[in-house]
């Protein structure tokens, strides 16, 4: 039974690894020693490097990191602080409309993406804000699960806190700081990382809004030099670039793996 | 049925790095429970009785020793050919299926030919419902139930398909005070009526005394002491089951043996002759002190407490291990407290003499 | 606790606008245009309103033949994936060394670029004049034809889809489902091995019941996913799906708003809402389904 149940394990876990080992191996092969194979080679004993150069000559590929990593933490850092002012507002503040606002927000996250791109393509167009950063952020910004996500965890840190807070004469802002945002770290780094993720990963927007390679993120990267790179035919260089642009995440990954995986089993969605 | 431990010993491997000893859980266990009896496995938390239950039962399998049911040896027999109820301290209802479901449960894991049909099943399970007074509410789920309820639905469930040996694991732990006094008493009802060998498990020695046939007190794995409850009450073999059982607990005093006397400070408290002079322990339960003027023992008087029935007579002794010494009397009792000092005289019965190492008990000689 | 209103609001407003502008607003407005009939992106008018626009896209051939893709993939995909998901996590709950190392593993496929891996997908199942690929060589083993999943016959190409799709959604269905099973108190399985309960009775009475709420999570959010696939394709068949044939509804609806065949914003609504519509209705009828089947504690 044991055995059965490791082999199936291992299996499984083979299929998930080989596409990496295989884009590894094959950005190490030599352009030359690729196209010779007519039966595709499982190991190489002549490993180089050149196609990570040329990965990085031919194709502007440093650009497109440099601009997911514009994008990304941008549009992080500007998500994070709507999403803790928002969240902070429905958690602790009372004011006059707040349950109908809050009902609004939670029918908004019904909404999918697909139904307000359209629209979105059309603003971002009309504001002359195709192939700039403002128009890749603006609309990746809101993100109205990661405010519930956030106010929930917001509740649980103590009313008493706040009312001593008050009593010495603590700001609300300074309240947020000092207090909410420490004790609900765990959470918000959690948000972020996963929000990273996302904006690593975006292709449909990106690809709407640009079309100069200036502005183009690592997935329209990818995408170009399928279509157009290397000649094409120039695999082993392709496969140097999709390592390249695939080891940040996997690196951020084995790092945070805890965080993400429990961070993904409370509020990711994915498929 | 009747069941006999012999030597059972398990060890659990220590965690964590280094050749550390294993943990002894259960050590050189051996006794032997009458046909139809209501045992109490009693100890403090971590004394091993859970694990014995487990053993029992069969979750798991002993470093060494038997175990038998009857003449059956089940020692290598897993949980599920041992035809035991177990009553889990949680009680473990599914809680997506209803009463009836849950008690049907184990008869509809029977194969080959103890298969039963459809009718039967249900005959049976109505039966044991019956049995534990839960016959109204077959058809809720247990999330709409009480505790009290739920543990009967629990009792059922391991009832219903005739076990050899019931198990129950802490069965009151989860009930508040109320229901406990009355579940106890439904616990010994049904055990009586169905006259299947019970086993539970228990921290509490009121609720071990209570309902027990006979009582196994442990600690650290190890036996103390096995017997009917009022006679481990009445002749405890060691200061550690001495102090576990009665409440409010045994007065222990820091005394010596000299020359035949008991002494507990400058005090005579008891004769001793033909008793090797030592230092020892001295147990006192509450109700072995009698108030007397002339009382060999002298205490610092503290307080009465009013219980209706019964008084509390409230001291302090500089020999005492407790914090406060108490002493119950009936509520009829003169108590002369002259100088904040109460005096009084022991009732041999209720002392008890421990070695001052080993801890246990020392045979007295009294005049 | 009282005139805080204001600031209530304040710290509220970033969100607002956001929102505001880039979700409530095209929301109306993806109706608005669906309804605008002979819309110009260029000029901004049109002629009138009506159906016209949904009664093109349902007759169009191209949206016709993404929405048999996608119901396809959705069929495929959503059961096979959560079955074998299933099958998985069990597996995994079932064993303790390597069990981390193997958690890991599986959830690789997460953090990695949809668009980076489903290249590698595409050299492997691709079929060149210089080599016909490793999966080709996989099937020579056993005898078989070589076939070009990439641009070959329409059965191959929604293999390697369906196959891909899987692969991708695995972690995220495994994740969960794992955490659901460690979820499931021990007692429970203690109280059915005293019973005497088999294994696979225990699972199909016991585990499935407990962790259906789950299950059920996963199915729902499997369909609503599949229906909305895109980027698969696109990294397996490139951007221009329509010629390949392989184009889903959301690929539809990007490139009528875009790309070489685009510029029609209205046709581009009509065709997300009726996707909408098919994704609302297939959730209901799945809550109507798990109402007989999900035990919710």
């Amino acid at each position: 039974m044991n055995v059965l149940i490791y082999t199936l394990l291992t299996l499984w876990a083979l299929m998930v690894l080989f596409p990496f080992y295989w884009m590894v191996l094959t950005s190490v092969k030599s352009y030359s020693a690729y196209n010779s194979e007519y039966i595709p080679q499982m190991f190489t004993l002549s490993p180089t490097l050149e196609n990570y150069l040329e990965a990085f000559t031919v194709v502007p590929l440093a650009r497109y990191f440099v601009n997911t990593l514009i994008f990304t933490v941008a549009t992080t850092a500007i998500m994070m602080a709507v999403t803790v002012l928002a969240a902070y507002a429905f958690a602790r503040l009372n004011f006059r409309g707040k349950n109908a606002a809050f009902v609004v927000f939670l029918s908004l996250m019904m909404i999918p993406s697909e139904l307000v791109v359209i629209t979105n393509y059309v603003t971002i167009t009309n504001l002359d804000l195709r192939n700039t950063f403002l128009g890749l952020i603006l609309p990746s910004v809101t993100s109205v699960f990661y405010i519930y996500l956030l106010k929930e965890n917001f509740e649980q840190v103590p009313d008493d806190l706040y009312y001593a807070a008050k009593v010495d004469g603590t700001s609300d802002l300074k309240y947020l700081f000092k207090v909410m945002i420490p004790i609900c770290k765990p959470t918000i780094v959690t948000i972020a990382i996963l929000k990273v993720i996302e904006c690593w990963n975006s292709y449909v927007w990106p690809r709407l809004v640009t079309d100069d390679e200036n502005y183009f993120l690592v997935s329209n990267g990818i995408q170009a030099i399928r279509e157009s790179g290397f000649g094409r035919e120039n695999i082993p260089a392709m496969m140097a670039a999709v390592v390249s642009i695939s080891v940040p995440l996997i690196v951020l990954f084995l790092i945070f793996r805890q965080k993400i995986m429990a961070g993904v089993a409370r509020g990711g969605t994915k498929g | 049925m009747k069941i006999v431990l012999q030597n059972l010993t398990k060890r659990f491997p220590s965690r964590g790095k280094g050749n550390r000893e294993d943990v002894v859980a259960v050590k050189d266990f051996s006794f032997e429970i009458p046909d139809g009896k209501l045992i109490g496995l009693l100890g403090p938390s971590g004394c091993g009785k859970s694990t014995t239950l487990n053993l029992l039962c069969g979750l798991q399998k002993p470093t060494s020793g038997r175990i038998f049911f009857g003449e059956d040896d089940v020692t290598d027999l897993p949980a599920e050919k041992r035809g035991v109820g177990f009553v889990f301290q949680s009680y473990a209802l599914y809680p997506h299926l209803t009463v009836l479901q849950n008690i049907l449960f184990p008869l509809e894991n029977l194969k080959g030919k103890d298969k039963l049909s459809k009718e039967v099943m249900r005959e049976k399970a109505c039966e044991a419902a019956r049995l534990v007074q839960i016959d109204e509410l077959l058809d809720r789920k247990p999330s709409e139930l009480s505790g009290g309820q739920q543990q009967r639905v629990a009792i059922a469930r391991a009832l219903v398909k005739m076990p050899r040996v019931l198990l129950l694991d802490e069965p009151l732990s989860n009930l508040d005070a109320r229901l406990r006094l009355q579940t106890r008493e439904e616990i010994r009802r049904i055990q009586r009526e169905t006259k299947i060998t019970t086993v539970f498990v228990t921290h509490d020695q009121e609720e071990a005394m209570s309902i027990s046939d006979m009582i196994v007190v442990m600690k650290s794995g190890v036996i103390q002491q096995i017997g009917k409850p009022q006679e481990v009450y009445d002749n405890p073999v060691n200061l550690f089951v001495a102090r576990f059982l009665g409440t409010p607990p045994i007065n222990v005093f820091s005394g010596r043996i000299d020359g035949g006397r008991l002494m507990i400070g400058e005090d005579t408290v008891l004769d001793v002759p033909g008793t090797e002079s030592q230092d020892v322990w001295i147990g006192v339960r509450p109700e072995g002190f009698v108030p007397n003027e002339n009382g060999p023992l002298h205490c610092d008087f503290s307080g009465i407490e009013v219980m209706g029935r019964d008084i509390s007579v409230v001291s302090t002794h500089r020999c005492c291990e407790n914090a406060a010494i108490r002493a119950i009397i009936s509520a009829d009792s003169k108590v002369n407290t002259q100088d904040q000092t109460v005096r009084f005289s022991l009732k041999p019965g209720k002392v008890f003499v421990f070695d001052k190492e080993t801890e246990a008990r020392i045979p007295l000689e009294q005049a | 606790m009282e005139k805080q209103s204001a600031k209530g609001w304040l710290y509220l407003l970033p969100a607002i606008l956001f929102l505001g502008v880039f979700m409530v607003y095209p929301l109306i407005d993806v109706f608005i245009y669906s309804f605008e009939e002979g819309y110009n992106s260029a000029s901004q008018t049109y002629y009138g309103v009506g159906l016209y626009n949904y009664s093109y896209v349902l007759r169009d051939p191209y949206f016709l033949q993404a929405l048999k893709n996608t119901f396809i993939l959705v069929i495929v995909t959503v059961p096979l994936s959560t079955g074998f998901a299933l099958l998985i996590s069990v597996a995994l709950s079932s064993i303790r060394p390597l069990r981390n190392l193997y958690q890991t593993i599986y959830f690789l496929p997460y953090v990695t670029n949809t668009l980076a891996v489903g290249l590698v997908f595409m050299i492997l199942f691709k079929k060149t004049p210089y080599s016909d690929g490793l999966a080709n060589l996989v099937i020579s083993w056993f005898g078989g034809e070589a076939i070009d999943f990439i641009d070959g016959p329409y059965w191959a190409k929604m293999f390697v889809l369906c196959l891909y799709t899987i692969w991708v959604v695995m972690p995220f269905k495994i994740l969960i489902l794992t955490s659901a099973l460690a979820s499931v108190d021990e007692t429970y399985y203690n109280a059915a091995r005293v019973d005497g309960t088999s294994k696979w009775r225990t699972f199909i009475r016991i585990t499935l019941p407990m962790i259906s709420p789950t299950v059920f999570y996963l199915i729902i959010t499997g369909f609503i996913g599949a229906f909305k696939a895109y980027s698969d394709a696109v990294a397996l068949f490139g951007t221009d799906l329509n010629a390949a044939g392989m184009n889903t509804i959301v690929g539809y609806v990007y490139d009528m708003l875009y790309g070489n065949s685009g510029g029609y914003p209205s046709y581009a609504s009509a065709a997300a809402i009726i996707l909408f519509t098919v994704v609302l209705t297939i959730t209901c009828v799945n809550l109507l389904v798990s109402k007989k089947h999900v035990h919710y504690s």
